[in-house]
């Protein structure tokens, strides 16, 4: 009786009697959420472009915020660091089309998926060997991003949002609807939807599969750089980041692998489930859930939708 | 040869009948409303032009589908809802359009496949391939080999089927459905994609199949000479709905049949 | 002309379907393990035993076990890990519970709470396939991470949460502990693998194998062979997470002897994928091949260098191991997506027929 108390009624009651905590862990995660949310938005990108999982999302952010931060520090100016950092992500993307995806054309998907795996890996050997493996802190200042926090009193008791989680969150809003508007609105847009439906049917009306595909990753390099500063301004940037990375799958198992909203939806679902989960349930089971709660719940998902929220559903013919 | 289950079926009685079946996709009407039966040792064409509802007819029949409405009786039992694997045991095999072969296998591991339900020796024994497991692998190892012997294709035994050509892949799946000893056979465009002589081959070795083996046979072919010469009897669909049942001949006749094939005024 | 089997006739099933039916293959494996046996014990030092040997097989024990799940089954798990760890905690309880029981019998052991808990983690595979599935073992991954810090009861309430290993004997020689011998770990060890490789064979020659790979390559086909897919599939994980358990208690009770929950973390189950990647998905031999290559690059990296007066640091060495495996990795998968396995059998085509070109 006393357990059944402790899971079903008290995390409830112990919202409603702190409603300013409530608030704040709410807000913690949507923060995180949108975080993860970008990060999904990198796959969804490429992979409604290109039909390629690509794994190494995760780590191009980090690469991105790596070199960014790298750039800097040895003494280039920070605005004209962001500008090599899109040129260095844009190069990055043309030589893993070149180099990764090329060849693997005609494979089935679960081999690019490993090969995604590679790239990883050998990307995090070389970010480690050209920047050093210490952790470093994001150019924020110089980078014009808001500091310091702002504090309510609300609720019978306070809440504070940093200045930095506002902007981050305008930012993350502004850049989806922006890719959402360029995906339904205009001609590359449009191109590049052709060409996730099929690439054959793209090449016949004479849309260049490399063009596109190289759009697509440094759209997905640009992406990920916007996401590296922005998480990159909260914590260091270091190669634990990778470890987030990992974190985006449940949101995109969630979300569709296909759907831009989807992506946005999945990771708040998964921020504030994850945040709500630690903070109310956490406790009664030894705490550290955040390391698992994305990936159960994106379990349960699956076995009831294995499509997603906005994913297309699979239909298997013989 | 007989599969686990039901009531002996005598030649020249029905052994599959198919009850006022339909199935959609979503919006799309696949099947409407067919009904027609194959008999026991007969070789059966399934023809219609092209998105007929043929394939889907043989996915309901396999239990891969569930139809929306009507009902199939197999050996005597009507069937509510069977799962391919049900299907299986009951004794039916089949054959795809798009061969349906292991590729990561060789040709011998393919049709040593087909044997799977009929091999019970446990894990344990598995684990030390020895005693039962032993016996079993040698018992079926021979079971297959005649049907290789069968098929003529001793020299590719242990080539991994994603090198074979086309026809002989074909053949392969041909002697995979086989090895299962079924009662009824599907067969799915058997012969696409081949030319005359791998035609004439595949052509006697279904005939051979139903004499030899007294397989009752389902076939879906669009090469009309085939189906003449092969089949005892023939349905045709055309979009979904039956238009014709009977002996080659008389289908041969039918106006519906040479209207759906060349094309009606309207 | 070297690797002719012209003139080696079969008479009957049996033999035909042996696991080495070529003589040479047959006189190789003799060779190989008289030399593990026998020649590597009594003349190889502490070192290369201990730090080559030794987890070399222990990994390559840990790859077979992914590759018949992934490898065969097609089944892609990033698990590995947590299976692993499942096996060395249940070990390690296991002993501490009841010491006088032989600690072969709790190894032994382990692997089946392994394989119970891999089944579980198994029954999503009803339902998701493929990456999706890669997903929901990745939640066993965390989760069974998890576990290992936050049940101190699996760690005996360990202040530092670590596991460390009581000395076992058998026969009356000590074989876990700080005083047990390298070599006597190494036997211990090998013999394990033998005899697990060996069954491991077994499996995959006969009709499970069959059904296994029916299942990777087209399951709706194999279905209507009359397999049903979730028993296999699930037959998979068990088996899989069986060695990976066992792995996993020979990981920490005959090499590291002691462990704490970053030892089974997902750089291990990461590991192991690529090792069964470059090694050959669905091969035996490849998963030691991967085994090989990826457990002894780091080791070569680190020695081969100085010799030739190009010392590196500690931490090179490592970034320069994540390149070289993942650049590997990438150029297995375009050139030879089969592996290392692939490759040897090409090189025994070429001496079958050597000195002619073809």
């Amino acid at each position: 009786m006393d357990i059944l108390y402790k899971i079903f009624l008290d995390p409830f009651v112990q919202m409603g009697t702190a409603p300013d905590l409530f608030v704040q862990t709410l807000w913690e995660g949507v923060v995180g959420g949108m975080l993860y949310a970008l990060i999904a938005l990198g796959f969804v990108l490429i992979f409604k472009a290109s039909g390629v999982f690509n794994f190494a999302q995760g780590i191009m952010v980090v690469f991105a915020a790596l070199t960014l931060v790298g750039l800097y520090n040895a003494g280039v100016p920070a605005f004209l660091a962001l500008g090599l950092t899109i040129a260095v992500m844009f190069a990055l993307a043309f030589a893993v089309e070149r180099i990764v995806l090329r060849p693997l054309i005609n494979q089935p998907d679960i081999i690019l998926f490993m090969a995604t795996f590679g790239l990883t890996y050998f990307l995090i050997g070389f970010g480690e060997f050209v920047f050093g493996g210490d952790p470093k802190v994001m150019i924020t200042e110089q980078l014009y991003l808001p500091k310091g926090t702002i504090t309510y009193k609300a609720l019978g008791g306070v809440v504070s949002l940093q200045k930095l989680d506002i902007a981050a969150a305008v930012i993350a809003s502004i850049m989806v609807a922006g890719l959402a508007v360029f995906f339904s609105k205009t001609r590359i847009g449009r191109a590049l939807r052709a060409v996730a439906d099929s690439h054959s049917a793209a090449l016949s009306v004479g849309i260049s599969l490399e063009q596109i595909w190289v759009i697509v990753w440094f759209a997905a390099g640009l992406v990920a750089l916007v996401t590296g500063i922005m998480w990159g301004a909260r914590s260091d940037v270091s190669f634990a980041l990778d470890v987030i990375a990992l974190k985006a799958l449940p949101v995109l198992i969630l979300g569709g692998l296909t759907s831009i909203p989807g992506a946005i939806v999945g990771g708040l679902i998964i921020g504030v489930g994850e945040k709500l989960w630690e903070f109310y349930w956490g406790p009664l089971i030894g705490g550290g859930t955040d390391s698992w709660f994305a990936f159960v719940l994106a379990l349960v998902f699956l076995l009831f939708r294995p499509q997603g929220l906005f994913g297309e559903r699979i239909i298997e013919r013989v | 040869m007989r599969a686990a289950g039901g009531p002996d079926v005598a030649v020249g009685d029905v052994l599959l009948s198919v009850e006022n079946v339909s199935l959609s996709f979503g919006g799309v009407r696949a099947v409407s409303d067919v009904s027609f039966d194959i008999r026991k040792g007969e070789i059966r064409a399934i023809i219609g032009p092209n998105g007929a509802g043929k394939t889907s007819m043989l996915n309901v029949i396999n239990g891969f589908y569930q139809p929306q409405e009507g009902r199939i009786t197999f050996k005597g039992q009507t069937r509510a809802k069977m799962r391919p694997h049900d299907a299986a045991y009951g004794g039916i095999a089949r054959t795809f359009q798009n061969v349906a072969l292991f590729r990561g296998m060789t040709a011998l591991d393919n049709i040593m496949a087909g044997r799977t339900l009929k091999m019970h020796a446990s894990f344990f024994w598995q684990l030390l391939r020895y005693g039962p497991a032993l016996r079993e692998e040698v018992e079926h190892r021979e079971h297959v080999e005649e049907i290789i012997d069968f098929l003529k294709i001793q020299e590719i035994r242990r080539v991994p089927v994603g090198r074979l050509p086309y026809g002989l892949q074909k053949r392969v799946e041909l002697g995979r459905a086989l090895a299962m000893e079924p009662e009824l056979l599907l067969l799915d465009e058997p012969m696409a994609g081949m030319n005359l002589e791998e035609k004439e081959d595949m052509s006697r070795f279904v005939l051979d199949v139903n004499d030899h083996y007294g397989t009752t046979i389902a076939l879906i072919e669009h090469d009309m000479g085939v189906v003449m010469d092969l089949s005892d009897r023939v349905v045709v669909l055309d979009h979904g709905i039956k238009i014709a049942d009977g002996t080659p001949d008389e289908v041969k006749r039918n106006q519906a049949v040479i209207g759906a094939y060349l094309g009606v005024a309207h | 002309m070297l690797y002719r089997e012209a003139g080696q006739f079969k008479t009957n099933y049996a033999t035909d379907q042996a696991i080495f039916p070529i003589l040479q293959d047959r006189i190789g494996i003799i060779i190989i393990l008289f030399i593990a046996f026998v020649v590597i014990p009594l003349t190889g030092n502490d070192f290369f035993i201990n730090a080559i040997m030794t987890p070399f097989l222990i990994f390559s024990l840990a790859a077979i076990g992914l590759n018949l799940l992934t490898g065969y089954t097609g089944l892609l798990s990033l698990g590995t890990g947590a299976f692993m760890g499942v096996g060395a905690y249940a070990c390690y309880k296991l002993t501490t519970v009841f010491p006088n029981v032989n600690i072969i019998i709790w190894v032994i052991a382990s692997g089946f709470v392994s394989a119970a808990v891999g089944v579980v983690f198994g029954l999503p595979s009803l339902r998701i396939k493929g990456f999706y599935l890669a997903i929901a073992t990745l939640a066993a991954q965390f989760f069974l991470e998890w576990c290992f810090i936050r049940i101190p009861w699996l760690y005996n309430y360990n202040v530092s949460a670590a596991i460390e290993v009581p000395q076992r004997e058998l026969f009356g020689i000590i074989v876990t502990g700080p005083r047990a011998t390298a070599g006597t770990r190494y036997v211990i060890v090998l013999t394990f693998v033998v005899i697990m490789t060996w069954m491991a064979s077994n499996i995959v020659r006969g009709r499970i194998g069959r059904m296994w790979m029916a299942v990777r390559d087209m399951d709706i086909a194999a279905e209507l062979m009359g397999i049903r897919l979730l028993p296999t599939k699930l037959l998979a994980f068990a088996v899989s997470s069986f060695y990976c358990g066992v792995a996993g208690a020979l990981l920490v009770f005959l090499w590291y002897g002691g462990a704490e929950s970053t030892v089974f973390s997902i750089n291990e189950s990461f590991t192991v994928l690529f090792m069964i990647i470059i090694g050959g998905l669905g091969s035996l031999l490849g998963s030691f091949l991967g085994s090989a290559l990826i457990y002894i690059l780091p080791i070569i990296l680190r020695f081969v260098p100085p010799q030739l007066g190009l010392p590196l640091h500690a931490a090179t060495v490592e970034h320069l191991t994540f390149m070289i495996t993942g650049a590997l990795i990438v150029f297995f998968l375009i050139v030879e997506p089969a592996g290392l396995a692939r490759l040897w059998q090409i090189v025994k085509q070429k001496l079958r027929v050597w000195p002619f070109p073809y």
